[in-house]
């Protein structure tokens, strides 16, 4: 067969199993967050659809398809509608530089574990979509013309770009330490056990806070304020349009474990294990362990995620700003200096 | 180099092509009757809405957003020198510590004056 064809075969496949792993990752979120918090809560939870109530997040999504879709009198129109195609849209778009394993070869053909694999800027561009990711929110709040929906969505923005400051600079001290843009060379610079988290742990704290605010979770959810917000900037929105902002949310949090098990956790890289597997550069089964590998990783970081949720109350939006502009910036910059003092020193 | 961005932008348009798809999939499958005046107003916990939400609002917003725009830059700046940081060596190092300390002084003006004070 033609070069050419082979290779968009096989990125049509990686396609098509990345945004369907993520719809299922994204359902089964759901249905343990609703288990987990049934369980703080000392419930039973969702039981009755399916063995388990395995399949409780499928129902809910034929729920979603069924529903009528109310569009107020007052809103405007077509960014109502596109509101939720930019937050899903940027969530699933940022998977194409996001490596879960290396590579394997294939009848002769390299095949990467990611989509894109040959772009020097990834992290670059996840950081950059994420900032587009804002746009999704305040369209929403503003077009609904609903107050609280306006409210949610200023809220949300203020929120998302003060805490996008500390995480850009969060990520300065792996840079430093990586030398490289690139998701799989970090990956790589971090191989047999020298894993950032080791070098980077205040670096790693305030990405994981400013993780949790950037996803609009708990404590950091004011966009979505219940008791005085109704549901924030997705108050007038119904049927799929909701259930897209709702697995957007989701998506976003796998997107964020996936980026703390990538930049500080070593990604695929588990000291000796390939060794005494036996497992050789290249091979299918190789590649195979390394997606469980950073699956099987990503996976106490969402356990946290779903935790925190249930156990933490929401901040008051001034101590949310002043945690974000005074203490995780000033905090973030005096990691930056102090990595660069003890670089300077150890080199 | 130009055509490693080609899955990039193809990823892109899947991500909003199905975004799009799901919306226009949901038109057809939902119910499409039963619109009353009243099922359309804007929701207000069941109070008639009585001014437009197109109102002013705290000045706090737009403090926030051009501060971020300052420091957002900030960033950009930095991020390339941190690749480039084992390289550069000791100039670099001091160059942009003189950066960042400047700029520090002018986090702290912009605290001191309580552009960041939220009551």
């Amino acid at each position: 067969m033609e070069q050419w064809l082979v290779q968009s075969l096989v990125l049509g496949l990686k396609m098509f199993l990345i945004v369907n792993g993520l719809l299922i990752a994204a359902a089964y979120l759901v249905y343990f967050e609703r288990k987990i918090s049934a369980w703080i809560q000392n419930r039973i939870g969702p039981n009755r659809v399916g063995p388990l109530g395995l399949f409780q997040s499928f129902a809910d999504v034929f729920k979603l398809y069924l529903k009528e879709d109310i569009i107020p009198t007052l809103a405007n129109k077509g960014f109502h509608a596109i509101a939720p195609v930019i937050s899903i849209g940027i969530a699933i778009a940022v998977y194409a530089v996001i490596p879960f394993g290396e590579y394997f070869y294939l009848g002769g053909e390299k095949v990467y574990l990611s989509i894109a694999p040959h772009i020097n800027v990834g992290l670059l561009f996840i950081l950059g979509m994420s900032s587009v990711g804002v746009y999704g929110l305040t369209l929403a709040g503003w077009s609904s013309n609903n107050k609280y929906s306006l409210l949610g969505g200023l809220r949300s923005s203020a929120q998302m770009i003060s805490y996008e400051l500390s995480m850009g600079l969060s990520l300065i001290g792996v840079l430093m330490i990586s030398g490289s843009l690139d998701l799989m060379q970090i990956v790589q610079s971090q191989t047999g056990g020298q894993w950032n988290i080791f070098f980077q742990p205040l670096g790693f704290i305030i990405f994981l806070v400013s993780a949790f605010a950037e996803t609009n979770r708990t404590p950091f959810d004011l966009p979505e304020a219940e008791p005085e917000l109704v549901g924030g900037y997705h108050t007038e929105y119904s049927g799929m349009k909701f259930g897209l902002f709702f697995l957007a949310e989701y998506v976003n949090m796998v997107t964020a474990c996936a980026m703390m098990v990538l930049l500080f956790f070593g990604g695929w890289d588990v000291p000796f294990l390939y060794e005494t597997l036996g497992l050789e550069q290249g091979s299918v089964l190789r590649a195979l362990v390394q997606f469980g590998v950073v699956v099987g990783k990503m996976i106490p970081f969402l356990f946290l995620f779903i935790q925190t949720r249930w156990s933490l109350p929401r901040f008051r939006y001034d101590q949310l700003m002043s945690l974000g502009w005074k203490v995780m910036l000033p905090l973030a910059l005096a990691n930056i200096a102090v990595t660069g003092i003890i670089m300077m020193i150890f080199q | 180099m130009i055509d490693s961005y080609i899955p990039l932008i193809i990823m892109v348009s899947v991500g909003f092509l199905f975004g799009l798809s799901n919306i226009v999939l949901a038109q057809f499958l939902g119910p499409r009757k039963n619109k009353t005046k009243v099922k359309l107003e804007p929701y207000e916990c069941g109070i008639e809405p009585t001014t437009s939400a197109r109102e002013r609002f705290s000045i706090k917003f737009y403090m926030t957003a051009m501060l971020f725009i300052l420091f957002d830059i900030e960033i950009v700046f930095m991020y390339p020198w941190a690749i480039q940081f084992k390289e550069l060596g000791m100039v670099g190092f001091i160059a942009m510590n003189l950066f960042m300390i400047l700029l520090f002084a002018g986090f702290i003006y912009v605290i001191k004056k309580g552009a960041l004070q939220w009551r």
